[in-house]
């Protein structure tokens, strides 16, 4: 599979605190990766910076290039052939992220006019298509509502339709169904599946939830103070998962089976930008801490091909065990 | 006051609201809540579980109180609840506490934390000057906040810690019950985890009776002794955590189940067609029909009552009862 997206080594900061500091990743074309961590990890930052959608006040360094073009500190010419075109991006909440005032058909049509150059009456015939493409019943009738008649899975079927108008070759889905209801979300995740299938669209998936994540996903990153700390392919991160982070993420989980025990929960809480512990972010937080967890930041280790931990205790063998799911 | 008696029984309770229709349409009647009964025992919890719009929250706020139920009543230790704003409902009150979603909107940002998980006593004059100060103390320390950080204001705290001290204010008047409304949805992985261990561990200390309202069914499983699953303002299925986890019988309960995700799932997943209904416009019949894979006929037109199986199990659902015969099912 050939690459598609490569970031090095991206950081971002903020009135000179470092919100990322330093992400590794390549998407290959095609693939579903998952970008799993709690609030405030960099894991929607990490895309926002990509696409050059943060505020001015943000020092963006590093690189990121689609297909070997460079994409930080491009032109903005370019940027916008490249966001909604070869990238599309979603977000948690589609209702604030539509025009309020505009018939969701217009929206849609002015996607189309953008980036594929299509008005007019083949804007509107390829705006039904999307529609029907994306599962809303009445796709002729109902490009003409307005998004507050719209249910909230119905308005995030509303914006992936117009993701899928600039014909993406990665779609980015930051939190998709974190504002739907449990029935809906069903119906999202199956959605995203469909389409990545048809069109052999690549897929980053944003999401605080590792069920989530490793229900859609084949690989996934999980992201903590903003760094990767583990990245592995889906079964292989359950089965051999290498970082205490992931562990604890895992452990905080309730189980549907089972007897009901203490959750392990990780205690305390993220640190603050302007208070990163010395070495590895998350040792105040580790129950695997060591002397030498807090010399410097540990390295990213490969455990497995594909698999890699940033992790000192990565490589101990009670590590290797299974863990139950 | 009989101590046999549920802490908690709640027998038909309905609220209506009144909805207008467009901007000179005529008002609408909505049943937010729709004859819910619920017991909730001391010492033991009673998950309520359910989709947004489901009547859940009114469900909790009616229990409390907070709001007048239009059909129904409660009884708190086997003695019919009070008036709501009466002096013996005020006085009742301290019996019975509430933790919301967001608990930065449950915290007045211009008070310190130490002064808002005080203020119940001073309200309800519990203890004198110096006992409070103390009590404040140790209401901190029982929920795991430092006693120095009761000098902090609730923008100082992380979410996790805003959340402790809210429970550390709703347990100050020594309540024998507890509804949490979604007390974890606002919080990260790791904290929720935190906090759901924090509410089992004082239940084990003081005997608190509680209402967890959660859309998270593993939320709901790993607190509670019973749980119960609203739909449309109805309970559509009441039984043990893992008997209903693992064998429901409701087909709604049924797509819930295995909506939730998981790694490594085995099966297919249920994916119910369409939103859930408007209450303003409630199908006939049985409410969720019309996105049932199980309906036949008579579920169109004849709404099921909640009943019992022979395993105990509750139920409202006419396929489930087995009360249509299986070949009927229309397609």
């Amino acid at each position: 599979m050939s690459t598609l997206v490569t970031m090095r080594g991206l950081t971002v900061a903020f009135n000179g605190q470092l919100a990322l500091r330093g992400i590794d990743l390549a998407i290959s074309k095609g693939e579903a990766v998952g970008l799993v961590g709690e609030s405030g990890c960099g894991k929607s930052v990490t895309w926002l910076a990509a696409l050059g959608l943060l505020p001015g006040k943000a020092t963006i360094g590093g690189s990121v290039t689609i297909a070997g073009e460079e994409l930080l500190g491009a032109p903005a010419a370019k940027l916008e052939r490249v966001r909604g075109g070869r990238i599309g991006m979603i977000f948690q909440d589609p209702a604030s992220s539509l025009n309020p005032v505009h018939r969701v058909g217009k929206q849609i049509a002015e996607a189309l006019a953008l980036h594929r150059g299509i008005a007019g009456a083949a804007a509107r015939a390829e705006a039904k298509r999307l529609f029907d493409l994306v599962g809303i019943p009445d796709a002729e009738r109902r490009l003409d509502a307005y998004p507050h008649e719209f249910s909230g899975g119905q308005n995030q079927r509303v914006m992936i339709a117009m993701a899928l108008a600039g014909q993406p070759e990665l779609l980015v889905a930051d939190e998709p169904t974190t504002a739907l209801d449990v029935t809906i979300q069903a119906q999202i995740l199956e959605l995203l599946q469909a389409l990545r299938r048809e069109f052999g669209m690549a897929l980053v998936l944003i999401s605080h939830d590792l069920g989530v994540v490793a229900e859609t996903c084949e690989r996934v990153c999980v992201m903590y103070a903003g760094r990767i700390v583990e990245e592995a392919p889906t079964s292989r991160l359950f089965a051999h998962t290498a970082h205490p982070y992931t562990r604890g993420l895992l452990g905080a989980l309730p189980p549907i089976t089972g007897p009901r025990r203490r959750l392990s929960a990780i205690p305390g809480g993220v640190p603050e930008p302007w208070a990163m512990p010395p070495g590895c972010a998350f040792a105040p937080r580790c129950g695997s801490r060591m002397a030498a967890c807090d010399a410097g930041t540990p390295a990213h280790t490969e455990l497995a091909p594909g698999h890699g931990a940033a992790c000192l205790r990565a490589m101990a063998p009670e590590y290797a065990e299974a863990v139950p799911a | 006051m009989s101590n046999d008696a549920p802490l908690l029984r709640a027998e038909g309770l309905t609220r209506r609201y009144a909805m207008r229709r467009g901007l000179l349409g005529r008002s609408v009647e909505v049943r937010a809540v729709d004859g819910v009964s619920l017991t909730v025992e001391r010492g033991r919890t009673l998950g309520l579980v359910g989709e947004s719009g489901c009547g859940k929250s009114t469900t909790g706020r009616l229990v409390l109180g907070l709001e007048a139920p239009d059909d129904g009543h409660v009884a708190f230790d086997g003695s019919p609840m009070p008036p709501p704003g009466s002096e013996p409902w005020r006085r009742l009150r301290a019996r019975m506490q509430m933790v919301f979603q967001d608990p930065l909107g449950a915290l007045d940002r211009r008070l310190t934390i130490g002064t808002q998980v005080r203020e119940p006593l001073d309200i309800h004059g519990l203890g004198d000057a110096g006992t409070r100060g103390e009590k404040v103390a140790s209401l901190l320390s029982a929920v795991g906040l430092r006693p120095d950080q009761a000098a902090r204001y609730p923008h100082e705290l992380s979410g996790g810690q805003r959340q402790r001290a809210v429970l550390a204010r709703a347990l100050a008047t020594d309540p024998a019950l507890l509804v949490c409304d979604e007390p974890i949805s606002a919080l990260d992985v790791s904290i929720q985890a935190q906090v759901m261990n924090l509410l089992v561990e004082l239940q084990e200390r003081l005997g608190l009776g509680m209402l967890f309202i959660s859309h998270d069914l593993r939320a709901v499983r790993q607190v509670s002794h019973r749980i119960a699953v609203m739909y449309l303002g109805r309970i559509v299925e009441e039984g043990e955590p893992d008997a209903v986890l693992q064998a429901p019988a409701h087909p709604y309960t049924q797509a819930l189940v295995s909506a939730i995700p998981h790694p490594g799932r085995a099966g297919t997943r249920i994916v119910l067609q369409g939103d859930p209904p408007n209450p303003a416009d409630r199908p006939t019949g049985c409410a969720f029909h019309p996105r049932c894979a199980a309906a036949v006929a008579r579920c169109a037109v004849d709404s099921p009552s909640l009943k019992a199986r022979d395993d105990g199990r509750l139920v409202a659902c006419h396929v489930a009862h087995g009360e249509v015969d299986a070949l009927k099912r229309a397609a």
